[in-house]
């Protein structure tokens, strides 16, 4: 599994309308943030579930935060998950704490749950996931143990 | 205010049964509660069913008779059984009727459940990068529980371990097997740190219960068991729940816990006073989570509880007497009936193999299920 920071390889499908933007140069995730209350929330949504208000502002979020929990997918999920017929490889899910504004649920690039800890540092990642005969490639957002991320993801950090 | 009792209680056995469809299982348990009530369909008055794959539940009346009832389906995830009970209770608590019923079935297609994320006003691609599966959900909330509270993973594989105990106790029961904590542990990891045999499976089974208003109960039954009270939460903000993508940074109690605690203080018993209890056991971490957010313990004394034999059938706090989600599968439909009609017949006396000693006085039943809803109950005698 290559993790790619900054590119979404030519005739790639980004996945997650609305929800990364920045790209080429400074992916990001974006969610919403309330302007009565506060509150922020992943993805952006029209309006607030703590105060009901309608009066909200697309806020870009964090690229690095901290794991909160974490599991790790051992069986491969059933349709429509892009790669339900591929060969599986187990993968790493959690949320991560960007900025004590907002815990976002996410992939993370690990498979081992031995390699993952509450508390570790994550940085934003973009994951390819090839799909078998149409060989088209789907990118979407994932994040990666900052302590493991090779020198890519430093010159982008 | 008006009382309530559960006078007819009828099941159709969980697991798979080839050849017979959701629908005529909830049938099968609709006459058998209907004769254990000693009345027929048609002096039901309304009912609240659910079914998540088995087609509408209110087509049911095709099978039991078209008398033109008020009858509600319920959609609520897993926690639909629990929900159909708290409406089926109200309405006659209410006033507005003197029998009720509540039915649940289900028929699901084996491997893991696979809800759309539309269903959940969920995005497309949250499922297409494959987050769309209840499983995480758990592995995430025990893993962070057992750090949290300093928990031996140990009790996953114990607690695991009775609900297949119990299961072989219990002739309606899908997996009576039972199986060692040593081969739980090394089955096939699912969701870390959760294993195959420490999740329940989608399955197949119907349950349904007559009530009545608790002074006509005799006319239908010598050994009546009273709702005391039932309650039915959603998710408040700041919780953790299934399907959720983001969770705010300041956390808040979740709805497992707002419902117990409403059902105890609208019942005037206190998690104490439990004598039996059927609590959600999606997989065997959840049965020690909820054991705490339900106020059965506290936090971190499950280790004990469950080690020292507390929770077995003969303990101080049996739970999940009848092998729970794990041994009788999960038909989402009716799980939250079961965990009723055990209760019954707990209270009632008749747990036969697995009857609680004592006389048991006191059952309380917790149901949980997606997006973030929990339903209880308190039963006595």
């Amino acid at each position: 599994m290559n993790v790619v920071l900054s590119h979404v390889p030519p005739g790639a499908r980004l996945l997650g309308d609305g929800v990364i933007e920045g790209l080429p140069d400074a992916p990001h995730l974006v969610g919403s943030a309330c302007r009565a209350c506060g509150a922020v929330t992943f993805p952006a949504q029209g309006s607030c579930n703590r105060c009901t208000a309608t009066d909200v502002d697309r806020r870009p979020l964090a690229t690095t935060g901290t794991l909160w929990g974490f599991t790790v997918q051992g069986f491969p999920p059933k349709e429509p998950y892009v790669q339900a017929h591929a060969p599986f490889t187990p993968f790493g899910v959690g949320y991560v704490d960007l900025g004590g504004e907002v815990l976002v649920e996410a992939r993370l690039v690990a498979g081992d749950p031995e390699s993952l800890r509450i508390g570790q540092p994550m940085a934003l990642v973009l994951e390819p996931l090839t799909v078998d005969g149409t060989g088209e490639v789907v990118v979407t957002y994932a994040f990666a143990p900052v302590d493991a991320a090779g020198p890519s993801s430093e010159e982008h950090a | 205010m008006t009382e309530v009792a559960i006078v007819g209680i009828g099941i159709h056995p969980f697991g798979r049964t080839d050849g017979v469809s959701g629908r005529d299982q909830g049938a099968v348990a609709a006459r058998a509660a209907l004769a254990d009530a000693g009345i027929g369909w048609d002096q039901v008055q309304c009912a609240f069913g659910g079914s998540d794959a088995a087609g509408n539940a209110d087509a049911i009346v095709n099978d039991l008779g078209l008398t033109g009832i008020e009858f509600v389906n319920v959609v609520n995830g897993c926690a639909t059984g629990g929900s159909a009970l708290t409406m089926a209770d109200r309405a006659i608590r209410s006033g507005a009727y003197d029998v009720s019923m509540a039915i649940g079935f289900d028929k699901h297609p084996p491997g893991a459940f696979n809800a759309s994320p539309a269903q959940y006003g969920l995005d497309e691609w949250y499922g297409d990068i494959g987050l769309m599966v209840t499983t995480q959900f758990f592995g995430v909330k025990i893993q962070r529980y057992l750090h949290d509270h300093d928990i031996d993973p140990e009790v996953l594989a114990l607690v695991a371990a009775k609900a297949f105990r119990n299961g072989a106790l219990n002739p309606n029961a899908w997996r009576r097997t039972p199986l060692s904590p040593e081969a739980i542990a090394a089955s096939p990891m699912v969701s870390y740190p959760l294993t195959k045999y420490m999740f329940c499976s989608p399955a197949e089974g119907g349950v349904a219960l007559v009530l009545a208003r608790a002074d006509i109960a005799h006319r239908f039954t010598d050994r009546p068991v009273y709702v005391r009270s039932t309650a039915m939460r959603s998710r408040r903000y700041g919780t953790f729940e299934v399907f959720s993508p983001s969770l705010a940074p300041e956390r808040t109690d979740g709805p497992t816990v707002q419902a117990a605690a409403a059902a105890f203080e609208a019942a005037g018993i206190g998690p104490e006073d439990v004598d039996v209890a059927q609590i959600q056991d999606t997989e065997s971490g959840a049965e020690v989570m909820h054991m705490a957010e339900t106020g059965l313990c506290k936090h971190g004394e499950q280790v004990d509880l469950i080690r020292s034999g507390a929770t077995e059938i003969g303990g101080s706090l049996p739970i999940n007497t009848d092998g729970g989600c794990l041994a009788n599968g999960e038909p989402i439909g009716a799980s939250g009936l079961r965990q009723i009609y055990e209760n019954v017949l707990q209270l009632r006396g008749d747990g036969g193999d697995r009857q609680v000693p004592g006389g048991p006085l006191v059952g309380f039943t917790h149901v949980y299920g997606a997006p973030g809803i929990s339903a209880c109950t308190v039963l006595s005698r």
